[in-house]
């Protein structure tokens, strides 16, 4: 729909955009990135005819935006400008009326039937028919700019191109505004063109990216192919992270501020830990980078407050989390800040030890209940049972998301040695059990000081976390097994 | 369907209605108040009475008419200089526009040219009106590109106070006629005759025509140049359309009757107020009002300290300043509200 072809182009002489050539495709979304200056807001200028190429064409619907009338032009392409204010009020119809104009020709042209039918259909589309006879003067900034999306598609022009649609609207707003503006490209096969200064909105929005760097195309293609960590911090000179939206397959990157807030150095140590009979708490006092298989906050996450706790072996509630959430709540832990799993067993019996490096050491610490063991790999389909082995693997240190992933695997290998040393059998097929129907894991890291890429086996952190939780998870389970002999003597455990 | 129909003709239909009526009223008292009174029935039966049919034709009909010309030239102007500006304060006077006409039609009489006949006197009015209006513009301009209300005006205010001295210098140097000239220059439409409303007429109807023609672009002018670009309108040529025939109305309007100030500013606010801004509406009411208001003033000019005449730009000035004093309050407590 849309062809630009080595254009290039500025204001006297010295040219702002040079040689950028793309395609838009009817029905699809591009959108224009590019740091302060790169020419975007000039590139969208030469598309909409209000500044002249120097060299290069700009073709709409095969034919050069030079061969087109300024009416005729304007019946092909709608512009919606960045928000603006106006001293004089028009109505919010009249406002959208005046889309109507390139298709108003003659001198006596009345007011047709079609245009009120278009007026009125952007309006609708929009949901600014309520506003109808209200001065824009006294709408706010997101209405308002609805009022001019109005205006656009009243236009009815097959390529909409927009300078910054979102400036100055609150999220709502720009959800809304550009949910809508999608929705015509995909169903009404609206070709649009829009210049972002969110790199995320428009990674969200436009199937495909342009950016811009010196008024030269840095990189054109889909979003994923275009928010690459290293190319956004070149053009835009910034330090970001890149990374997937949790819920669309569409890149996100978030800044990286140059001091960190708060960042004292903390050394994660054993005497850090508080071990009571109703829970084990580390208080970590900064948050450190997690990922866990929780009852309570699972998944990834910042945390400050580690609990495990204490529950009956008849413990039984339908919803685990929710009454977590009020135990927490009511035993005064930060609700945000703490990630929290469960355990049958004894905490006071939790081993905690330090492995590696002294000055900077993984600490592990394991409770355990092995009333419950299983082997994994039989499968065999039986009654759950309150009988846990949780580990957490704390890190000071600096973990890529590799060596997080690395760290889990090498623990839960480290635990079903530890578990085949002791000899912990599944009572249903008499076989070495691997785990209990129930374990959790935990790694945690400082992210500061020594970097570790790598979790595996052979590496130092590998060698540190293996050899600590095969420790950890065996005294757990000798503990576990005295105190079941003591109290199995003494006839209280059932 | 049928509410929208009815809500896009009332307002207006009801507009016309009743500016005409008020223009109508304003013709009628304009034509019989005065030191002789003159009954409706000499307008039907000139036979009747016929010294009061010759005052009534050859006096005070050409006056009235003329005063409504002049009138509705300033207020149409005025609504076009403030659409394509974005500028409430804007009109003929404070622009300097009619300063320029002012000059030109001076430096006519000045030099004695008479290039073109009866038609030599507008036509340089109008020529210095578009010349002020250029560099007045131009001058803004490079002043702040924005073209911010204030630089417009106070630009307005610099160059009517040059072409002021220009014209003092001129009717210095001029030495007789000097009451005759000071008169025309405080703005007076008394004892010109049909010969004026001739002179002018065909100018009034191809300035008013030209900015009829922009109508609709006005109204995408309201929202800035750029944004009237993108909805199709041929910026450049409209706005020489629209400079060009505000500055023939201004033009042809001081050629006849010197400066009147504020009627650009008074008649075309007063009608967005009650009419609401569609330049479809607004650009003929504000010419129909306008016409109604300076064959008021210009009553009032000529009765209020009768046997003595004022020049009507007197009683103009007397409402338009504190009225322009008013627009300029609160557009500013406007403009401070929407940036706190």
């Amino acid at each position: 729909m849309l062809d630009v072809k080595r254009l290039t182009g500025g204001y006297g002489g010295t040219p702002v955009v040079r040689s950028v050539s793309f395609k838009v495709e009817a029905g699809t979304m591009l959108g224009i990135l590019g740091p302060n200056g790169s020419g975007k807001s000039t590139l969208l200028k030469m598309l909409s005819g209000l500044l002249p190429a120097d060299s290069g064409s700009v073709e709409i619907g095969g034919k050069p935006i030079s061969g087109y009338s300024r009416k005729a032009f304007a019946r092909q392409v709608a512009v919606l400008p960045q928000l603006q204010a106006d001293a004089f009020s028009h109505t919010v119809y009249q406002t959208v009326s005046l889309g109507r104009y390139p298709h108003q020709a003659g001198l006596f042209a009345g007011w047709t039937d079609a245009d009120e039918r278009a007026v009125q259909k952007a309006m609708d589309q929009m949901g600014v028919t309520k506003y109808r006879d209200t001065e824009i003067e006294f709408m706010s900034g997101g209405e308002r700019q609805r009022v001019f999306v109005a205006q656009a598609l009243a236009q009815e022009a097959p390529v909409l191109l927009l300078d910054e649609p979102t400036n100055h609207l609150d999220i709502a707003h720009q959800q809304q505004l550009l949910d809508t503006i999608r929705r015509q490209a995909t169903q009404n096969g609206l070709t649009v063109v829009s210049v972002f200064h969110d790199v995320n909105l428009a990674s969200l929005y436009c199937d495909r990216l342009l950016l811009m760097n010196r008024g030269e195309v840095a990189a054109l293609g889909t979003p994923d192919e275009v928010i690459d960590e290293q190319k956004m911090e070149t053009v835009y000179a910034a330090r970001v992270r890149a990374g997937m939206h949790p819920e669309i397959p569409k890149p996100q990157i978030t800044l990286l501020p140059a001091n960190e807030m708060g960042h004292e150095k903390v050394i994660i140590r054993k005497s850090d830990f508080s071990v009571s009979g109703e829970y084990v708490h580390l208080d970590s006092r900064m948050p450190l980078k997690t990922v866990s298989s929780a009852v309570y906050r699972a998944g990834a996450g910042w945390f400050r407050h580690f609990v495990n706790r204490k529950v009956g072996a008849a413990y039984i509630t339908d919803d685990a989390e929710a009454e977590m959430r009020n135990w927490l709540h009511e035993t005064g832990f930060p609700l945000t800040q703490t990630v929290a799993m469960m355990t049958a067993a004894m905490t006071e019996d939790a081993v905690i030890g330090e492995y590696g490096p002294p000055d900077a050491p993984i600490v592990i610490c394991v409770t355990a209940g092995v009333g419950n063991a299983v082997d994994a790999s039989l499968g065999a389909s039986r009654d759950v049972y309150a009988g846990t082995i949780n580990t957490w693997v704390i890190v000071n240190g600096h973990l890529s998301e590799e060596a997080m992933i690395q760290g889990m695997i090498t623990a839960t290998e480290a635990k079903a040695k530890a578990m085949q040393t002791e000899q912990v059998l599944d009572p249903l097929t008499g076989t070495v059990a691997t785990g209990t129907s129930t374990d959790s894991l935990l790694i945690s890291a400082t992210q500061t000081g020594i970097c570790y890429p790598y979790a595996g086996t052979v590496t130092e952190l590998g060698k540190a976390i293996g050899s600590g939780v095969f420790e950890c998870t065996a005294e757990a389970i000798r503990r576990y097994r005295r105190r079941k002999a003591d109290l199995d003597g003494s006839g209280r455990w059932s | 369907m049928k509410k929208i129909k009815q809500h896009k003709t009332k307002r207006p239909v009801a507009a016309y209605i009743v500016s005409a009526a008020v223009l109508l009223l304003a013709l009628w008292l304009g034509v019989s108040v005065g030191s002789v009174k003159i009954p409706l029935q000499v307008l039907l039966d000139p036979g009747a009475d016929e010294t009061a049919a010759n005052i009534l034709w050859k006096i005070r009909m050409p006056r009235v008419v003329l005063a409504g010309l002049v009138g509705g030239s300033l207020a149409l102007a005025g609504a076009a200089f403030q659409g394509l500006l974005k500028n409430p304060l804007a009109d003929p006077y404070t622009l300097g526009v009619s300063s320029g006409a002012s000059v030109g039609a001076v430096a006519t009489l000045f030099f004695g040219i008479g290039l073109f006949g009866t038609y030599t006197l507008p036509v340089f009015s109008m020529a210095g009106a578009m010349a002020v209006l250029l560099l007045v513009i131009g001058f803004s301009r490079a002043v702040d590109r924005s073209l911010k209300m204030e630089t417009i005006i106070l630009t307005g205010v610099i160059f009517g106070s040059f072409l002021g001295s220009v014209l003092s210098l001129m009717i210095a140097l001029t030495g007789e006629e000097l009451r005759q000239i000071i008169g025309w220059l405080l703005g007076s439409v008394s004892m010109r005759g049909w010969k004026y409303v001739w002179m002018i007429l065909p100018f009034v109807l191809i300035g008013g025509f030209l900015l009829w023609l922009c109508r609709r672009e006005l109204n995408a002018m309201l929202f800035g140049e750029e944004r009237a670009h993108h909805l199709g309108v041929d910026v450049r040529k409209r706005k020489w359309m629209i400079l060009g025939g505000g500055s023939i109305l201004t033009g042809s309007a001081v050629a006849v009757s010197g400066t009147i100030g504020f009627v650009g500013l008074v008649v075309p606010h007063m009608t967005r107020l009650l009419w609401g801004s569609d330049h479809r509406h607004l650009l003929p009411l504000s010419f129909i009002n306008g016409a109604s208001l300076l064959v008021f003033c210009d009553l009032v000019a000529r009765t209020i300290i009768s046997p003595t005449e004022l020049p009507v730009g007197v009683i103009t000035s007397f409402i338009g300043a504190p009225v322009f004093a008013f627009i300029f309050y609160r557009q500013r407590r406007k403009g401070r509200n929407r940036h706190a």
